[in-house]
């Protein structure tokens, strides 16, 4: 357990001090939401798939982030002084993707309701897209991860992260999306956002292990 | 049974290992005893760091057999610090002890910061350090190890004089105690007592 505090204090303040690349994720979904205001169709239609775009788009951030997850630790060799003293590995991963979530997730929990505001989303939905964010962005964060993890060591490879993280997440998505619509529609959203609930139980158990698999593998060059 | 003053903190057996595909040594052995030194001697790619890599786990071999003592983690000071530039060597320190288990307050780091001749640094970003300043990070971290099974590759490099002198003190003391040292060297520390282990063999 201290194994964890210790890392996710050490990785928030690694975050403070690199200001611009925590932002970049945020500014890409900001970016994303406002091209995709300008460049929609009739204000109605955006309005009823605006909260299908904000979670396609806070997927997408997601995976974008995830490259940076472990680079700058396999570079100044953090990963395998890790590797070397944490048995098992996975409080220090649980560590470091709360605080990659902290930094990420919880903004876009924030940042999501907004964006679908300005794409004239109905005040209906909020609460079903941001308790879904809630639910769903730290799902996206382990998913994501354990593709960084198995891309750890070849170096730059934020496009294959997305590939490998983007197929996994669609369940998420489905259901995400799925509850910000039924609130659309007037209907009842607890269906899905148990089953967001369920998914993210799952990820929590089953991702901090991959996590932590994936990075011994890709440090045994 | 052995003791736990006479059992091998290393025992390396018929160790066998490729770097991509060629292939860098085979059949290598080695024990390594409390107090004990091995030296690791070879040229530029003799596969010192991978042997070494080997020895604290994180690396499979491709054939033989690496025991360690007690299943503590041994400490390993590679090429790469395993400092983040972004932090101070004080929190990074901190960051170290915690992984090894151990818990040491500001002060105590702070003061093995100032063995290391970083009293003034404690609180700057690492990645503002000179190399040699950046080593000496590392040698805090020997200086405050309680692990009794030290691997350190190129330890002496981008140190001066005065830091060489600290590296040797810090392997003196810990020798003294108990401990065990695996050190890979291209240019030789003259440890008193070491055995040599030249690769390739």
């Amino acid at each position: 357990m201290s194994i964890a505090i210790a890392q996710t204090r050490r990785d928030l303040a690694i975050v403070v001090r690199s200001r611009g690349e925590a932002l970049n994720p945020l500014a890409f979904f900001a970016l994303a939401t406002l091209l995709f205001g300008l460049a929609g169709p009739s204000p109605e239609t955006r309005a009823a798939i605006a909260p299908g775009a904000v979670w396609a788009l806070a997927a997408l951030a997601t995976a974008l982030s995830m490259e940076g997850l472990f680079r700058r630790d396999v570079e100044e060799g953090a990963l395998e002084q890790l590797l070397l003293h944490a048995r098992p590995l996975w409080p220090a991963v649980l560590g470091k993707l709360f605080a990659h979530w902290c930094v990420t997730g919880l903004p876009l929990v924030v940042l999501g309701p907004v964006a679908a505001l300005a794409l004239q989303a109905s005040t209906d939905v909020l609460p079903a897209l941001a308790l879904g964010l809630l639910l769903g962005t730290p799902t996206l964060t382990f998913i994501g991860a354990i593709a960084a993890a198995l891309t750890a060591g070849i170096g730059r490879g934020s496009l294959l992260v997305a590939l490998i993280a983007l197929p996994l997440c669609v369940p998420t998505l489905i259901f995400g999306a799925g509850a910000a619509f039924a609130a659309a529609a007037g209907a009842d959203a607890t269906p899905q956002l148990l089953w967001l609930a369920a998914l993210l139980a799952a990820a929590a158990t089953a991702a901090p292990f991959a996590v932590g698999a994936g990075l011994r593998v890709s440090q045994e060059h | 049974m052995a003791s736990p003053q006479t059992e091998p903190l290393l025992s390396i057996r018929g160790l066998a290992c490729s770097g991509g595909r060629r292939r860098l040594f085979c059949g290598i052995d080695a024990t390594l005893r409390p107090g004990d030194a091995i030296e690791v001697r070879g040229a530029n790619g003799s596969g010192k760091t991978t042997l070494l890599r080997c020895a604290a786990g994180l690396l499979t071999p491709h054939a033989g057999d690496v025991r360690r003592a007690g299943g503590q983690a041994p400490l390993y000071l590679g090429h790469k610090s395993g400092m983040s530039s972004l932090l101070s060597p004080i929190e990074n320190m901190r960051w170290h002890l915690a992984l090894a288990g151990a818990v040491a307050s500001a002060a105590a780091c702070g003061a093995a910061l100032e063995q290391v001749g970083l009293g003034a640094e404690r609180h700057d970003p690492c990645g503002n350090l000179s190399a040699g300043q950046q080593r000496r990070v590392g040698l805090a971290r020997l200086a405050m190890s309680d692990a009794r099974l030290w691997l350190l590759d190129e330890p002496f490099s981008a140190l001066d004089a005065g830091g060489r002198k600290l590296v040797l003190a810090l392997i003196a003391a810990h020798r003294a105690g108990g401990g065990g040292v695996l050190c890979a060297t291209h240019e030789g520390l003259n440890l008193p007592d070491a055995q040599v282990l030249r690769l390739p063999l």
